[in-house]
């Protein structure tokens, strides 16, 4: 099939308008003979089913939580990016949408990353108007602050819980919903296939995660808004349910896979601390905007520190390597994530990590503290050089802007970081990749959506900042309930679809055979431990740095520990009752199968883009020397993956990518 | 580290339970709480036994899932934590630890440690919202001033991370303070006035029906608050009450 991406014809400034305006509707008395499942109540998910049953339409909606304000998305820290332009300092929605492209190294769609550059300020007011607290200056309007990558301040935040604001916003639009009886809500249910009936989606089956009931859910389309698959790596940012099932259920029943190797890697979360290590924790973005990061010129004060004789307030500014600033004077600790993380990763190679496993570096915020504070006294009008009040006052200042994060920190590592600077290092954070979709964010499965950070659209292979929580709320608010009346339009006389048939049969019989499998198996492992291992192959041979050789012996090693785990893997108790490791063995059944075509994607794409670097793939010489190397002539396209069986048979599907509003450049943050 | 756990079993909600012993060691003093419970599951696995059931997600103090009550504390002996962010370095070698769910008539055990608590979503389907549909031309953002101090106040209340543990610490299991934090981010806020007067009243009237307890103003919960919300919430949405029963 070839890949239609569906972009409106005409200028991009007017695509969003003209296709709006010419798409077909669904009356308001037909939306109530139209049932449409949402699957996931992230920002993405949970945004859709309150505006597709304002809309009038019958939404049931899923997730695995106890209840959907649980959603990953409440784990967003620092805010969301939307082109209001409140500093005056030059924002436009072209200037988001520029940056968005550029930052996402030229691999996204221009026409879906411009469109969300013009609804962004839409969802600023939206917010605002069901409640949701964001910060505000002392005149009473909003506050804004500036995250990596770009040079306008352009991202709203509620101190360092923004996603959980705005997801809580979210869910009241739902709650009303639900008390109107327009949303059904299922939490504690896990979908577990896609039902396909005439090759349209039409439903899916879920199992009851507390009495393991297998149930058949039918509806005229299936909107899927079930988050990133960074948990591939075992440890992530992500919360530990996240998962690829969802996805990877939809991929298997006809949904091309795209771009599966565009990862972000974050450089600022807490470092591992041992082998019990359950998850990572991120330290928000927006702390480079105050922080510098560093770590010792010198190898004997590296070796001093891990051994404990010297603290690192203890080591004067000249013999510290601010390295960021060193090497990227124009945007210093404000570099995009990818340029980042590979630079704390090649000092730490270098042998300057500061931590006893050589993989931290220094987060500092010490001259933040004596900035604010002599600001601070200053307005006062109180003494400027009393270094204990500055200090006192600066501390004040920082606590406001990060106080839950910086207590976050203390109770994990039990140190405290207005005294002493934090240690960070880079860990997986977000997948640009997904599953793929045309301009009405309809997967390669008709009346199939995908939503969110589920599918590939707007990031190209690398993400900025606060972007994921603007690309989930405007599918979801403002584009999804639009594009989806296209396809529902055929469906007014449809009626109800029925579960009685052989599709829905077929889809239930297959999902019980599976989940039987796993209990009877009775092998001599865990999941986890298959999880761990499959976790260290990603990290070590296709995490930040990637060669041809890593990622060749990654992609047979994860066959064979796919092999090894449908022998081996235990999973206790039964399929009738509240089963964790059960549902776990589920999803990293398709992590092991997604973990093979992500290496195998990766080895195809022989460029340096964003997230994803090869080493093979690098400037010689000039000023760029040592930086990540694009290759557009034969790259600049979205690799969507067709599943054919084995990981190993997935046939690639080349949308190419047409940069016609702006100028392919190699990236320069210097 | 090696512990003494006293943890609740119980196979369903039909099932009466018990506490059971298990003897772990080696536990690092970096680990987390539930870090530790990974081990012993994996323990139990190996061995052939089950697993103990709990309720965790993301795994760093926001998602509200976790909800132990260990040593007869909601969220263990730290403050302002979440189970998820309480790390074994608050316990000593040799030291016996108590797990069970957190208790109330309104979230009832679903296995070993997990409760239900969907009483606070039905608490917010009656009245946690405020009525605006989403049309793309709503009125900007900026064109209703909030004062700093108003806007502070409702985010410290819309912080509250929907745990429980403010219901599992107070003798009554009332659930005052959940309540009240909802009731008051939007009290404070000039969005949140028109529909002020149902609001309250429906919260109040679902919070009665799903059979939580009366507040004695002990404070227990705000003690046992992993976010801090303040007792000065449920002060605010008894005067909201008083003033929409006057009206109403
Ligand atoms: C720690 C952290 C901080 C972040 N900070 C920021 C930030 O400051 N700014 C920013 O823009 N972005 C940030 N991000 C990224 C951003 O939070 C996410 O990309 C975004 O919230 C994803 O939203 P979503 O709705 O697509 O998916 P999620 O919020 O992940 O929701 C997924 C939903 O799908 C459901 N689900 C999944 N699988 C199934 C299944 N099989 N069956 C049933 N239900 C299922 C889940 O229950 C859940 O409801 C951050 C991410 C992390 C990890
Ligand atoms: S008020 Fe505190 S204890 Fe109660 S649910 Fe909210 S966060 Fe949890
Ligand atoms: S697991 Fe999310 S708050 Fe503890």
């Amino acid at each position: 099939m070839a890949l239609d991406s569906k972009i409106p014809q005409g200028p991009l400034a007017d695509k969003w308008t003209k296709h709006k305006n010419t798409i077909d509707l669904v009356n308001p008395a037909n939306k109530r003979l139209i049932d449409v499942i949402v699957v996931g109540t992230g920002l993405a998910g949970g945004s859709a089913a309150a505006t597709l049953a304002e809309l009038g339409y019958n939404v049931k909606a899923f997730c695995f939580q106890d209840s959907p304000r649980r959603a990953h998305s409440i784990a967003a820290q620092g805010g969301i990016n939307a082109a209001k332009n409140y500093q005056g300092d030059g924002d436009s929605t072209y200037r988001l949408f520029y940056d968005t492209v550029k930052g996402g190294d030229y691999r996204s769609r221009e026409a879906n990353v411009y469109r969300l550059a013009e609804v962004s300020a839409n969802i600023i007011d939206q917010c605002v108007a069901q409640g949701v607290p964001f910060a505000r200056e002392y005149g009473g309007l909003l506050d804004n602050r500036s995250f990596g990558g770009v040079l306008v301040s352009r991202t709203f935040y509620a101190a360092g819980q923004t996603g959980q604001q705005l997801l809580l916003g979210a869910y009241s639009a739902m709650n009303r919903q639900i008390g109107r009886g327009k949303i059904k809500m299922y939490n504690r249910h896990e979908m577990l296939d896609v039902v396909k009936v005439d090759g349209k989606a039409r439903g899916i089956i879920t199992r009851n995660l507390i009495t393991g009931e297998i149930e058949r859910h039918s509806a005229h389309a299936v909107v899927l808004g079930t988050g990133g698959y960074g948990n591939v790596f075992f440890l992530s940012t992500n919360a530990m349910g996240s998962n690829v099932t969802a996805a990877w259920k939809a991929h298997k029943r006809g949904a091309y896979f795209a771009n599966p190797c565009y990862t972000q890697i974050h450089p600022t979360c807490i470092p591992v601390s041992g082998d019990h290590q359950s998850k990572l924790t991120l330290m928000s973005e927006s702390l480079r905007n105050d922080g510098r990061i560093w770590v010792p010129k010198h190898k004997k004060d590296v070796e001093a520190i891990r051994a404990k004789s010297l603290r690192p307030t203890e080591i004067a500014e000249e013999d510290r390597d601010y390295y960021l600033e060193r090497r990227y004077p124009a945007f210093g600790n404000l570099v995009p994530r990818d340029v980042a993380s590979r630079a704390a990763k090649e000092r730490c190679d270098a042998g300057y990590g500061v931590n006893a496993t050589g993989e931290a570096v220094y987060l500092d915020f010490a001259s933040a503290i004596q900035r604010y504070g002599k600001e601070q006294a200053y307005i006062k009008g109180m003494d400027v050089n009393d270094a204990a009040l500055v200090k006192k006052l600066g501390q004040e200042v920082v606590k406001t802007k990060y106080g839950n994060l910086f207590q976050m920190y203390y109770k994990i590592v039990d140190e405290d970081p207005y005294e002493t600077p934090m240690m960070i290092y880079p860990a997986v954070h977000y997948t640009m990749g997904g599953v793929w979709v045309d301009y009405n964010l309809m997967t390669t499965v008709p009346g199939l959506y995908c939503i969110g950070e589920a599918n590939f659209s707007d990031h190209g292979a690398n993400r900025l900042g606060a972007s994921a929580l603007m690309q989930g709320l405007a599918d979801g608010y403002f584009v999804l309930p639009y594009t989806i009346g296209d396809y529902l339009s055929d469906d007014i006389r449809t009626g109800p679809i029925s579960t009685d048939t052989k599709e829905f049969e077929e889809a239930e019989k297959s999902v019980k055979e599976k989940l039987d499998f796993f209990i009877n198996n009775k092998g001599k492992h865990s999941v986890d431990y298959f999880h761990k291992r499959l976790g260290k192959i990603m990290w070590n041979k296709v995490g930040m740095s990637r060669n041809v050789k890593g990622l060749t012996e990654a992609i047979s090693e994860i066959k064979a520990l796919r092999e090894q785990f449908w022998k081996e893997v235990s999973v206790p108790g039964t399929n009738e009752e509240l089963n964790e490791e059960l549902a776990k063995a589920g999803r990293v059944a398709d992590f092991l199968e997604l973990g093979e075509l992500f290496a195998k994607d990766a080895l195809v794409r022989e460029e340096s883009c964003g997230g994803h670097f090869r080493e093979d793939s690098v400037e010689l010489e000039g000023e760029q020397k040592g930086e990540a190397l694009r290759n557009d002539e034969d790259f600049a396209y979205v690799a969507a993956w067709e599943y054919k069986g084995e990981p190993s048979d997935a046939v690639l599907h080349k949308e190419e990518l047409e940069f016609k509003d702006i100028e392919l450049k190699q990236r320069s943050y210097k | 580290m090696n512990l003494t756990l006293k943890i609740w079993r119980q196979k369903n909600a039909n099932d009466k339970g018990k506490m059971v012993d298990y003897k772990i060691s080696d536990v690092s003093p970096d680990m987390s709480f539930l870090e530790m419970l990974d081990v012993l599951n994996e323990q139990l696995i190996n061995s052939g036994d089950e697993p103990v059931a709990f309720d965790h997600d993301c795994r760093e103090g926001i998602c509200g899932m976790c909800s132990l009550y260990i040593n007869g504390e909601a969220h263990g002996p730290d403050r302002g934590v979440t189970t998820c962010q309480l790390h074994m370095r608050m316990f000593k070698d040799g030291d016996t630890i108590y797990i069970e769910p957190f208790r109330a008539k309104a979230f009832p055990v679903i296995k070993d440690l997990v409760v239900d608590r969907s009483a606070f979503d039905r608490i917010q389907h009656a009245g946690g919202f405020i009525s605006v549909n989403t049309s793309g031309n709503t009125i900007d953002a900026n064109a209703i001033p909030v004062n700093k101090q108003d806007a502070d106040t409702a985010f410290e209340a819309a912080t509250c991370i929907g745990c429980g543990a403010c219901v599992a610490s107070c003798k009554n299991s009332s659930a005052m303070l959940f309540v009240g934090a909802k009731v008051s981010q939007f009290a404070l806020l000039p969005q949140g006035q028109v529909e002020a007067t149902d609001r309250v009243l429906n919260m109040v009237k679902q919070m009665d029906e799903e059979g939580f307890g009366n507040c004695t103003n002990t404070g227990a919960c705000e003690v046992e608050c992993p976010k801090g919300i303040s007792l000065e919430n449920i002060a605010r949405m008894n005067r909201e009450y008083l003033k929409a029963s006057f009206k109403g």
